[in-house]
Parts: structure tokens; sequence; C-alpha cells
């Protein structure tokens, strides 16, 4: 049944804007183009066919050895037609930003935070890019794969963060 | 006489009702923080508002206080060490949470359907038991807050019925970690469904006298109808599942929309409210419990004899006994502790019903006994974080109220 997203996916954009599709585990999945990230999502959740007005989850995963490095993920469900589908799109470490879905499925404000936060991926466009986790003064993203684990720090009071003693 | 009564309405304080009827004071916006340490906060969080009077202009809710880095710890994990990880997600339903995941790693494996029969039964009666005992302190706290001592120690003892029959399960009365990679850890201990079914007629009493003590109570009522009303669509723009998420109107339950395990065997509805307001989260809570009961009532009749975990050397350890009278039962029991089960490498999003929502899990595995990425969706991460936006125009006073129907687990939110 969800086959319909991705032929729709493959029907609608034909400038490259879809890089890859496929269907693992019963998960159907598009690697979108970055640039067009957000003008996909905003189809998928208007288009008729595919009504995506519900966004389950957003997150990153870190590649470490591929190029780009961060994929975000994002899971859509429709609530009318009950089907799925995996959203990637690929993020470079040197320019570690991508637009915000903020505005297309509001609920996913704190999702992006999250995202920013752990892997340090900008959402430009999101009207309130703040850690959530972890604390203002924390340095570094700490799902990257190169944060150590074991690391420690030391919770230091820097002056010029919001919410930041002087 | 008249000097006599203005003095004594000096003494007492009591206004003249000019002052009353007069115009509202002047107020200006004040910034007013609540919590991270708060009776009414479950777990830690902490709000900071802008208020007029005792009015909020504008709420900030700032989570991740109880953060332990779960997706972090899991990525250094045995697929089997996770399950302990898991039942610190959300710690009233740790079993829907064990549920969940094992689910997930199953879809990875390609196993999931050849989870003895047993094995999926028994995943239901415990998942629902959990889903009780998750209700229940919600309900509990939540009309504590609100001044019903009463409910609080009636539901709590409840609950703590439930857990007992847990612990006889599982071993452990909160951490159960009891499902397995293929199945669950032991079977159910003899006698167990007669317990449970004497059990569920006395909870039934329990929300009984509950139901008289809340439903038509004047201070109950007052601070939770048409407080804090969240609209079908909102709901669906902002990801809101479960009771939260029900209680607008959208009618989306995992365990209906996409049956997974033996659900679609069951014969049970699914309540959905119709103003969305906290009251509404309320009544489809106490609902739910009712559904539930009927689903483990079911389940407990028809639940078929056999084994609980696959007998897969690769996936399942062997019995204690051969482990420890035999050197190739050892060496496969070494085997499977030190390396993990190896999972063929991939991706995969699996969702089930949780406690509060749609518990959704997604694991990138490169083929290790250990998960490149493991992720969990937390459904109360979701429902609290409209409360931004619906907390504005309310007063003070609908902020526990609120809180508590949204029902944060700190665990589950902040990972």
């Amino acid at each position: 049944m969800a086959k319909i997203i991705l032929e729709r996916l493959a029907a609608a954009f034909t400038g490259g804007e879809i890089e890859q599709i496929g269907t693992q585990h019963g998960n159907e999945w598009a690697r979108v183009r970055r640039a067009d990230w957000k003008r996909v999502a905003q189809f998928l959740r208007d288009d008729p066919t595919t009504k995506m007005d519900f966004a389950s989850d957003l997150t990153a995963v870190d590649r470490l050895t591929r190029e780009p490095r961060f994929d975000v993920v994002l899971h859509l469900y429709s609530t009318v037609k009950k089907h799925r589908v995996r959203l990637y799109a690929g993020v470079p470490e040197g320019d570690c930003t991508l637009d915000t879905v903020v505005d297309v499925w509001p609920g996913m404000n704190w999702f992006e935070r999250e995202a920013y936060d752990l892997y340090g991926v900008r959402f430009t466009g999101h009207p309130d890019l703040r850690r959530i986790l972890m604390y203002t003064e924390f340095v570094g993203h700490p799902l990257r794969k190169d944060y150590p684990k074991e690391k420690r720090q030391p919770l230091v009071r820097r002056s010029g963060l919001p919410g930041t003693l002087e | 006489m008249e000097t006599s009564l203005t003095s004594r309405r000096l003494v007492l304080g009591v206004q003249e009702p000019e002052d009353l009827d007069g115009p509202d004071l002047p107020t200006e916006p004040m910034p007013l923080n609540m919590g991270p340490a708060h009776p009414a906060m479950h777990g830690t969080v902490r709000m900071v508002l802008d208020v007029e009077g005792e009015k909020i202009t504008n709420a900030d809710i700032q989570v991740g206080y109880l953060h332990r880095c779960f997706e972090k710890e899991s990525e250094y994990a045995t697929y089997t060490q996770i399950f302990p990880y898991t039942d610190r997600l959300n710690y009233v339903s740790p079993m829907l949470n064990n549920v969940g995941y094992a689910m997930a790693v199953e879809k990875l494996l390609g196993i999931c359907e050849k989870v003895p029969e047993r094995a999926q039964y028994i995943r239901v009666i415990v998942g629902e038991m959990s889903r009780i005992t998750d209700h229940m302190t919600c309900l509990g706290a939540g009309a504590m807050e609100l001044g019903a001592f009463t409910v609080f120690l009636y539901m709590l003892k409840a609950r703590e019925w439930l857990y007992e029959l847990l612990e006889e399960v599982s071993g452990a009365r909160l951490t159960h970690s009891y499902l397995r990679i293929g199945g669950v850890s032991a079977d159910l201990p003899d006698g167990f469904a007669g317990k449970l079914l004497a059990r569920i007629a006395e909870i039934r009493e329990v929300l009984k006298d509950v139901s008289k003590l809340l439903d038509t109570n004047r201070i109950f009522r007052d601070r939770m109808d048409g407080i804090a009303i969240i609209t079908k669509s909102e709901a669906i723009a902002w990801g809101l599942t479960g009771p939260m998420g029900r209680s607008t109107g959208f009618e989306y339950d995992v365990r209906k929309d996409h049956p997974y395990l033996v659900y679609d065997r069951f014969d049970f509805d699914v309540p959905v409210g119709s103003v969305g307001d906290n009251f509404d989260r309320y009544m489809v809570r106490v609902e739910e419990m009712h559904q539930s009961m009927r689903i483990i009532e079911q389940a407990l009749a028809t639940i078929p004899d056999g084994p609980v975990i696959m007998n897969d050397p690769r996936i399942a350890l062997p019995p204690k006994a051969e482990t420890y009278n035999s050197i190739e039962a050892m060496i496969a029991h070494f085997k499977l502790i030190m390396d993990g089960i190896h999972v063929p490498p991939g991706e995969i999003y699996s969702f089930t019903e949780g406690g509060n929502g749609e518990l959704g899990f997604y694991i990138v595995s490169d083929g290790t006994g250990r998960p490149w990425k493991c992720r969990v969706r937390p459904p109360c991460f979701a429902n609290i974080s409209i409360l931004n936006h619906i907390l504005k125009g309310l007063f003070i006073a609908d902020i526990v109220p609120t809180f508590g129907m949204a029902n944060m687990i700190g665990g589950e939110c902040d990972r």
C-alpha cells in the first residue's frame, strides 16, 4: 500500500530531488536532496494521494565514515491513508545545516531541537533553536560518534549564554 | 452600628463590594519559575512562565533534567543488555517498553512471526497489566494534586496488586527486564491466571469507587472541565498520540490501526474524547483500563501451551541447567553474552502502543552485536511539547491538572 508514496514521489519530482528510494523490513524510504528537503516534506503533507499529516519522529544518524557524514531522518505517517514513509537528507559536517520543517508540522519543534543538541545539525528557519536535553553550557554534541562515551564535563558557568548568570 | 460593621470588615479583611465589581487591577508582566524540583512536576521539569496577574502569557517548558544518555549507552551495549535501559524509559509501564524494543530487534532479525505464540500472548498480558499501572499512576497522582488524596491511595493500592503479580512473573517489582529477543525469559508461574482474574475483579471495584469519588465531584470537575482544550487538528499537527491524542477525537491506537503481536484476535474498543479537555483525558484513561482488563481476560482464556522463547541457539540463551553442565552450552552462553546477538545490517522503525502513545524504536544495525544507533521515539516528548502552546491564556492553577493529565514521565521524555 505504501508503495503509493514512493511512486507518487518519483512521478512528482523528476529533477533529481529524490536521490534514491527503497524498501526494507516493510519500511519505505526515500533519500531527498538537501536543498529540496522542505519542498518534498510540504508536498507529502499536502498531496491528496499521500496526505502525510502526522510526523512521528525526527532524528539524525552519524554515519562517520560516509560523505555526507550525517543523515537527518524523518518518519511520516498519514492518519487518513494509514501509511508511512521514512525520509533521509544527507548533511555534511562542514556545512551542518538543513531547512526546518517546523512550519509544516509544528510538533517537530522539539525533535529538531534535540537533533541540534545531540548531533549539531542546525535547522535554518527554526523559531527557537536551543539545546533541549543538555544544558546550555555544554560543549559539543554528545551523540556524534567522535564524542567519547566516558567523557565528563563539569558544568561551568560562562557569560554570554541565555539564562547564564553574569 | 455602621462603624462597627466597617471595622469588623477591616479586621476580617473582607473587601467592600465596590472593589470586587471595579475594573481589573493594573498588572505588569512577571517571570515566574516553576520547578525543576516542584511537588507537582512529575520527575524533574522546569517551567519558565510569564504571568500577568494569574494569567499565563508565555510558557517555556524545559525538559532534560533526567537525561541519562539512553541512546549513547545503547550504542555500546549488546542488544540484550539494552532491555534494562528500556525498563527505565517509561518506568511506570516497563513491560510495554520491553515489548516495543524486542519487536524492533525481531523485525530486523526477520523473526517477528516466528516468536512462539504463547510468548506473544504473555507479552500482551503483561503489557496490558503495565498499561493499567501506567494509567493508575497518572490518574492517582493527578487526582492527589487536586486534593483527592483518597483516590491516590486507592489507585496505588490497586497498582501494587499488579506489581506483585508482575514481580512473580519477572522477579522484579518495577524493572522487570522480562522480555528477551525471540520470546520471554520465563513462563508464567503456577496459578497466575487465577490470581490475576481475582485481582481484576477487585480492580473493577476500585475503579467504581474512584468514579464515585471523582466523576461528579465539584472541585475535580471545576478544575478539569473545559481546561486546556486541544482540537483534533492540533493533536495531529503536534504529533500527539495515546490517551492525550485520543481525548481530542483523534482515533489512533496502534493496537487497532496496525495490529501487532496477537491484538487482532481480541475484542476491545478504543475510547475517544469529544471535547479534548483535561476531563476527557481522565475519562479516556479510565475507559482504557477497562478495555485492558477485557483484553487480559480474553488472552488468559485462549492462551495456548508451548515454548515461551524461540529454539534458536543464535538468539536464545541455552537453559541454565545445560549451561552449567555441558561445555557446548557454556560456550554458546559465553558467545551470546560477550558478542551479543548478531543482527544483520539494516534499519527499522517499529512502533507499538505504549502507555502514553506511539512508542517507536528506530534501530540502525551495522551487522555487529551492538546497534549503531538505537533511537526511541518517546510519546510524551511530543505530548509535552504542545503544552508550551496550550498553557498560554490559562491560569497558574490550571497548570497542575493540565500537566498531570499530559502525564509526563521524565525517564521517557528525557531518556
